[in-house]
């Protein structure tokens, strides 16, 4: 056999072995981030917090480091509302935050103002930190998307959810954007008096002066059920029915309700004693 | 003169379709184009555009303006400059010819780079087998060194044609970014085209006068000629890896891609310098193996046993060179992936841990392969010498070290498992296994497969000398002490931080394994050369070694190739949407990165056109030496 005819088949043989372990592999493609277009009419607490939860563990990027591989504080198993608290506490704590909330948001635009212990940068002593600036390029959040995952973050152990949903207000870019927005929804209410009337909750419930036989009395709730299950009952309001009553309460206002007023609605509740 | 003829035509022709490349980027027709897509703002052109991928828009709004910052370390001169940002593009600014325009780029420029690597890398070694041929008055190796010339001279011209045809088609295909590459970059290009001059007229005179200037001080000057040739070559690899090491990681422009910086401070990104080095030292290790390809089809096809002899020995001093480089080019991966890292977290996890840690399960196959084609031909070779004997039965013991190794890094971590396996498994891990899966096992690995490599490389030096000086006994007994405590610290490093301390400890235990293995090299390196002065010197009998070491020879270059082009897709790919990272988004319909399997399979085509590419240099370089026998005249006295 020709010397040129070994060795091309040598080679072409060898070659398909390497080709060959490539295509044995898991084949995954790393597609580009998709654009998404949001309705703001359209955001519920729940909703919002799906967005978050995706941003993180998608376009945000977070679980690449943010894992149990230990290049990061493992958030997806950290009750992040308790750590928040922590690590305000902590002497080496030098930024602006006063809560949860705003350490949240301040670690995510600012993360070399509390860097973790062993988290540092190399070489740092752990006075810079490695992690990018979410509002800048390659993640570039945009504030409503940090607010959705900060609800992530809050919801994900169980903790009060204290971001507001966005508003157009809050979403309107200044000036000339201003003439092309359009109120796409109905009027947020401001105290919880108005959330309760705007949701009908008088049309069944004991409440604000109202009294209503078709659901339980509302005017000592708080006495009966802590904040959770308050909140569970507006959520999921076929979870636990109440004794002597029937499954009819509208399921659909965690698509519905906004974040605060759901708990604007929760807190008056709760501090409904029957007196 | 008619050879002569052949060889330079095309790669003239080459370089004026550079020139003509260069100058139609900063053709006016092009320039419009950009400062149309800079600064058409209005509605109509932002209700085209698609949205920045990846950011939620709330409906009906338009797109947030982002405000020009100009940073306060811009000198006067430059804040009255009007900052251009880099434009953003729809799909609409991609042309589309009906193949994939990725494609097309990916395979012209993966074989410019093959052939670009190769003909860097040749002269740079040539030109110290020349100085040591030249001083040791052993003119085979200056005859070696020509020979090698002969085959980098054919492969330039078809280095220059597929540069051309990349430009041309990323031209094409790309225009919107190579303007952009064009407005950053301005008049470098230029020097760029002008040292690739240098570069053409240094070559032939090197190569042309290679026998005009043989002996005595003529020789000083023909090495003089070839330092500089190797100096402009490498300076074009620096300033083209500028470009690539820009789209990683943009320096010179601000957030928004304007140009901000000199063109100096646009060149010295933070990942500029790391690519520097790993690419000149792989391309010698890839210089290195593709002559040792050409020695090796030689040897295959030689008549004589005076031409085996011959090409035997060229062999051995290629795989030498491949190997001998190769050996410190994790460390400069190593260092390339630290500054990756250091510049953005996010990119090195992208590469190391995220969709494309895959990819180093094959690059782990790719390296075993070179590895042990490396030392079986070393162990083939050892056959040359009787004084050999004295060390084969090391050769088990090193081949089970080697394919140990091999097989802990071929080891994945993460496996997509059914329910089912997942249960037999008892985990998603294995419980054996699955430690062996992780960074700080394969850092064992591979160390070790370096250091026993070289015990490969020490002993096949030692197998045709005697060892003479008083103090061999104790120089022995050091060497096999820096071996054990090397291996030792290895090993150590590698399981205390790498299963007992968290992920920045295991990654600095890589630093201390690295310098054991290094520490092993050169030192080992040293007390040779001392121990070798009046050794005696055992016959060795070149051309005494079997054909299949010589398929060991094919082995390397297939798998250097592969491996270049396989770490061309990860360099490229860490930049995921990106053209040029977080500075210009790449909207193309092709801006996702493409599933292992794909990449193997462009990688294979790109590997086997490139090879037979190689195959018909070999054959031209066969051909030039070729001579026709004279017709035989028929004289008037022949015939009935």
């Amino acid at each position: 056999m020709p010397v040129l005819v070994k060795v091309l088949g040598f080679s072409l043989a060898l070659t398909l072995g390497f080709t060959l372990v490539t295509n044995l592999l898991p084949q995954i493609e790393g597609e580009a981030p998709v654009e998404k277009t949001l309705d703001i009419s359209a955001f519920t607490e729940e909703s919002f917090i799906a967005l978050g939860e995706e941003l993180f563990k998608g376009n945000g990027t977070c679980t690449l480091c943010h894992n149990n591989m230990g290049r990061a504080p493992d958030i997806p198993v950290m009750n992040m509302v308790e750590t928040s608290q922590e690590r305000l506490a902590d002497n080496r704590y030098k930024g602006e935050a006063k809560d949860a909330e705003s350490y949240l948001r301040e670690s995510m635009l600012n993360p070399g103002i509390y860097v973790v212990k062993g988290y540092g940068k190399k070489g740092s002593n752990d006075t810079q930190s490695p992690m990018p600036i979410v509002d800048k390029a390659p993640i570039q959040l945009s504030d409503i998307e940090i607010d959705a995952v900060i609800a992530y973050m809050q919801a994900k152990d169980g903790n009060l959810v204290t971001v507001a949903l966005p508003t157009a207000e809050a979403a309107s870019p200044p000036a000339k954007a201003e003439k092309t927005v359009q109120q796409a929804t109905p009027t947020i209410a401001q105290n919880a008096e108005q959330a309760i009337t705007q949701y009908g909750c008088t049309a069944c419930h004991s409440l604000l002066e109202i009294e209503s036989p078709v659901g339980p009395d509302l005017r000592d709730v708080g006495t009966r059920l802590d904040t959770e299950e308050i909140r569970q009952s507006i959520l999921e309001p076929n979870a636990v029915i109440a004794e002597g009553y029937f499954p009819m309460m509208p399921s659909d206002f965690a698509e519905r309700m906004r974040v605060k007023e759901l708990e604007m609605i929760v807190q008056y509740l709760a501090e409904q004693s029957g007196e | 003169m008619y050879k002569k003829k052949q060889h330079i035509m095309p790669k003239w022709a080459g370089i004026l379709l550079l020139l003509a490349i260069v100058g139609f980027s900063f053709s006016p027709h092009l320039l419009p184009i950009v400062a149309a897509a800079d600064t058409a703002m209005d509605a109509q052109a932002i209700a085209e555009r698609i949205q920045p991928v990846g950011k939620v828009r709330l409906l009906g709004k338009p797109e947030p303006v982002i405000e020009e910052k100009i940073p306060d370390t811009l000198s006067h001169e430059n804040q009255e400059q009007e900052l251009i940002p880099a434009p953003k593009l729809t799909r609409s600014d991609y042309p589309n010819i009906g193949v994939s325009s990725r494609s097309v780029v990916w395979l012209i420029a993966q074989l410019h780079l093959f052939f670009a690597a190769f003909v860097l890398a040749v002269p740079l070694f040539v030109l110290v087998i020349e100085l040591i041929g030249f001083k040791t008055g052993d003119w085979r190796f200056d005859d070696m060194a020509h020979e090698f010339m002969k085959i980098s001279l054919s492969a330039y011209s078809i280095t220059a044609l597929f540069g051309g045809t990349l430009a041309f088609a990323l031209f094409l295909l790309y225009p919107q970014f190579m303007a952009y590459m064009m407005r950053v970059f301005n008049t470098q290009t230029l020097i760029y085209a002008a040292l690739f001059f240098a570069e053409s007229a240094l070559l032939y005179i090197y190569y042309y006068g290679w026998n005009a200037m043989r002996y005595g001080d003529a020789k000083w000057v023909h090495l003089t000629i070839g330092l500089l040739l190797n100096v402009v070559g490498t300076t074009l690899l620096v300033v083209a890896n500028s470009w690539a090491s820009f789209t990683m990681a943009p320096s010179g422009v601000n957030e928004m891609g304007a140009i901000t910086g000199n063109i100096w401070e646009i060149m010295k990104g933070p990942l500029w310098n790391p690519l520097n080095l790993h690419r000149f030292i792989a391309n010698i290790a890839f210089g290195g193996a593709i002559v040792g390809a050409y020695a090796a089809y030689k040897f295959l096809s030689a008549k004589t046993q005076a031409e085996k002899a011959h090409y035997d020995w060229m062999g051995y001093t290629s795989n030498f060179i491949a190997i001998l480089a190769f050996l410190p080019l994790p460390f400069a991966g190593y260092w390339l992936m630290a500054e990756i890292y250091a510049y953005s977290q996010q990119m090195g996890i992208t590469a190391m841990g995220g969709i494309l840690a895959w990819l180093f399960v094959v690059q782990a196959v790719l390296i075993g392969t070179i590895l042990l084609a490396g030392n079986y031909y070393l162990w083939s070779g050892m056959s040359r010498t009787q004084g050999s004997e004295r060390y084969t039965w090391l050769i088990k013991y090193i081949a089970f070290v080697l394919v140990v190794g091999f097989l802990i890094w071929v080891t994945p971590h993460t496996l997509i498992l059914s329910p089912a396996e997942v249960a037999t498994l008892g985990g998603s891990h294995h419980h054996l296994l699955g430690p062996l899966g992780i960074m700080p096992a394969k850092n064992i690995a591979v160390n070790l497969m370096l250091i026993f490599t070289f015990l490969s490389f020490q002993l096949y030096r030692r197998s045709d000398k005697i060892i003479t000086v008083p103090w061999a006994k104790a120089g022995n007994a050091l060497i096999v002490a820096i071996y054990v405590v090397a291996i030792v610290n290895v090993i150590f490093a590698g399981v205390y931080y790498g299963y007992f301390t968290n992920t920045v400890y295991k990654v600095g235990s890589s630093v201390i394994q690295v310098m054991s293995t290094l520490m092993v090299i050169i030192s080992c390196v040293v007390i040779d050369t001392f121990m070798f002065k009046g050794a005696k010197i055992l016959p060795s009998h070149w051309g005494k070694v079997s054909d299949r070491s010589q398929y060991a020879l094919f082995a390397l270059p297939i798998a250097f190739t592969w491996l270049m082009a396989l770490m061309g897709y990860v360099r490229s790919s860490v930049r995921t949407h990106w053209h040029v990272y977080t500075v210009m988004k790449d909207n193309s319909p092709e801006n996702y990165i493409p599933a292992i399997g794909h990449a193997g399979n462009m990688i294979t085509i790109a590997t086997l056109l490139f090879l037979v590419i190689i195959l018909f240099i070999f054959w031209l370089a066969s051909l030039s030496s070729t001579k026709q026998a004279p017709p035989v005249e028929q004289t008037a006295t022949g015939g009935a």
